[in-house]
């Protein structure tokens, strides 16, 4: 099939290295400490954070850092064939356990000692890219609630189709079954500390396509990073003296 | 826009937007940038040297912020005042909170602080006003001045082996009753000298905690007579029968009055508002949306509703440039 029309124009009329519409909004659940909704064209993720609160499970406790916690799902419309999935399924297992290892690692958990942060993420549309979206939308939910972190955290995919490297995968392109690399770095720090990638690439082309997905990265956090401070202000004027 | 889930009308949108943005601009004056988001780095005057206070972390030689929020400076010191987070205790500080847990010799209190808070059975007056040990009676008799879910007022001790410790030593301190606990935004209630306050023209009692617990309750004289406080005690938890021998027309006579009520409701709603639209809660400005409310002649449920919402916005606008004036 081909994924890059001649023209050098993909599926849904993009560029190769153009990323999709990305939107996001702080304090969409009202009860909880921080939460926020990320879009990045039609995948949809809604995240809500909890805490840093009294460690529930009281032989979890830790002494010196807090217990980070993180839960993934995703709603039962969000797919095109509604299917009910049971919870705790492999796939969501592992992107659970990858979303609370990339928070985990920004988070200055041994400033809250002897308490838990939880973070659930929901996916409410699917259309690929769902773990980076997850991970953006965890990491502005997290700085609403006010939590220390050394820097942002914020992932892109990019993936390597018909001898052209994609920047931000959708579901079509992202079940042809080609390579598929998810990257999460900290932009200030300069550091990654996620990377995936599914099926083979060479080594010359990983290169190119890690390159691309950082950029990709960059991009987002420049929009987070805009959104939190427009919150910000936001909160402050209207806070008054 | 946070926590504004109205449905406003056009006109009812563009003045709440022509308020916000004349709050904006009184605003932006003072501080135009002085807000961080995490990893931004805050310009500082090394020569001098710095110290790096809340909020703030080092990266190859320079500060930066760990939360979104307000740099503020002190002298040397440099700290990111962070704004939507929980709530961070002081010694000395008044808070509201929720017992959760009696355990031993000690109540465990939600103050929506990191962790719960404990209120230990030595650190508080007894009911009997007598200062003595306390016995394994006393231990015993621990549901009978706090259960769980009441709601108790304390102060912050300080923090002693992991935990937070409260204290209630005085008569001001313990369980509230008869009233609203509203939960706002702890950076929303500021610090202050008086935290107690008694509306008199409404005859309501007013906690704000410094953890954003609000208290509102029928005012209750300070009284240190202990008969009269015990059979408060009873009648208050009407709903327990066994418990008290109270007859009915006792009971109706130690009810709140239905204009008392109306008030702690009033009170309430013009809290929920406040919070809503992101005003600090100060008993200044409650008591001025509690008289708003009163010379539009809105009834108590239609406070929340969107009408009332953009008003108090637009009194607020008004409020604060009247007294940029001023100054």
């Amino acid at each position: 099939m081909e994924y890059v029309s001649p023209e050098g124009l993909r599926l849904d009329g993009r560029r190769p290295m153009e990323m999709r519409q990305i939107r996001a909004e702080i304090g969409a659940v009202a009860k909880a400490d921080g939460s926020a909704v990320f879009e990045m064209g039609n995948t949809k993720v809604i995240a809500a954070v909890y805490g840093p609160r009294e460690v529930q499970n009281k032989s979890q406790l830790i002494g010196d850092q807090a217990l980070v916690r993180c839960e993934y799902s995703m709603a039962n419309f969000s797919t095109g064939d509604r299917r009910r999935k049971q919870k705790g399924d492999r796939r969501s297992t592992e992107i659970s356990l990858v979303i609370r290892q990339t928070m985990e690692a920004c988070i200055m958990t041994h400033l809250m000692p002897r308490s838990q942060i939880d973070i659930y993420v929901q996916v409410l549309q699917a259309d690929g890219g769902t773990r980076c979206a997850c991970i953006n939308a965890a990491t502005l939910a997290l700085a609403d609630a006010g939590i220390p972190m050394r820097d942002l955290v914020t992932s892109c995919s990019a993936g390597y189709l018909n001898s052209t490297p994609l920047l931000d995968l959708n579901y079509v392109e992202d079940s042809a079954g080609g390579p598929d690399v998810t990257v999460g770095i900290l932009p200030k720090l300069d550091k990654v500390t996620l990377f995936q990638m599914d099926s083979k690439l060479p080594i010359d082309i990983l290169d190119n396509v890690m390159q691309l997905a950082i950029e990709g990265c960059k991009a987002v956090a420049n929009y987070i990073r805009e959104i939190l401070l427009e919150n910000t202000k936001e909160l402050e004027y209207r806070r008054g003296v | 826009m946070r926590g504004l889930q109205l449905p406003l009308s056009q006109t009812q949108k563009v003045r709440l937007q022509k308020a916000l943005e004349r709050l904006e601009s009184l605003s932006s004056k003072v501080n135009s940038d002085a807000s961080v988001t995490i990893a931004d780095s805050i310009s500082v005057n090394y020569e001098d040297g710095v110290l790096k206070g809340h909020g703030t972390a080092e990266l190859n030689g320079e500060v930066v912020a760990t939360v979104c929020g307000v740099v503020e400076r002190v002298n040397k010191l440099v700290y990111v005042r962070a704004l939507r987070s929980r709530y961070k205790p002081e010694v000395g500080d008044i808070v509201v909170g929720r017992v959760i847990e009696v355990a031993q010799k000690r109540w465990r209190l939600d103050i929506n602080f990191n962790q719960d808070a404990v209120l230990m059975l030595s650190s508080m007056n007894l009911p009997d006003g007598i200062q003595r040990r306390r016995t394994a009676l006393d231990e015993l008799n621990m549901r009978s001045v706090f259960e769980e879910n009441d709601v108790v007022c304390a102060e912050v001790r300080g923090f002693q082996h992991d935990g937070l410790q409260l204290q209630a030593r005085s008569q001001k301190y313990g369980k509230l009753k008869r009233g609203q606990l509203l939960r706002v935004a702890p950076y929303l209630v500021k610090r202050q000298k008086q935290h107690f306050h008694h509306l008199e023209q409404y005859g309501v009692d007013l906690i704000l905690g410094c953890n954003g617990f609000v208290w509102v309750g029928e005012h209750i004289e300070a009284k240190d007579d202990m008969i009269e406080e015990q059979a408060d005690q009873s009648d208050s938890q009407v709903s327990r029968p066994g418990k008290n021998a109270v007859s009915l027309e006792e009971q109706e006579q130690n009810c709140t009055a239905l204009e008392t009520r109306k008030y702690i409701c009033r009170t309430a709603n013009a809290i929920r508002v406040l919070s809503t639209l992101g005003f600090s809660i100060t008993l200044e400005i409650i008591k001025e949306t509690v008289n708003l409310s009163l010379t539009v002649n809105l009834d108590i449920n239609e406070m929340l509703g969107s009408e009332f919402c953009v008003l108090v916005a637009e009194r607020e606008a008004e409020r604060r440039s009247s007294n940029k004036k001023k100054r």
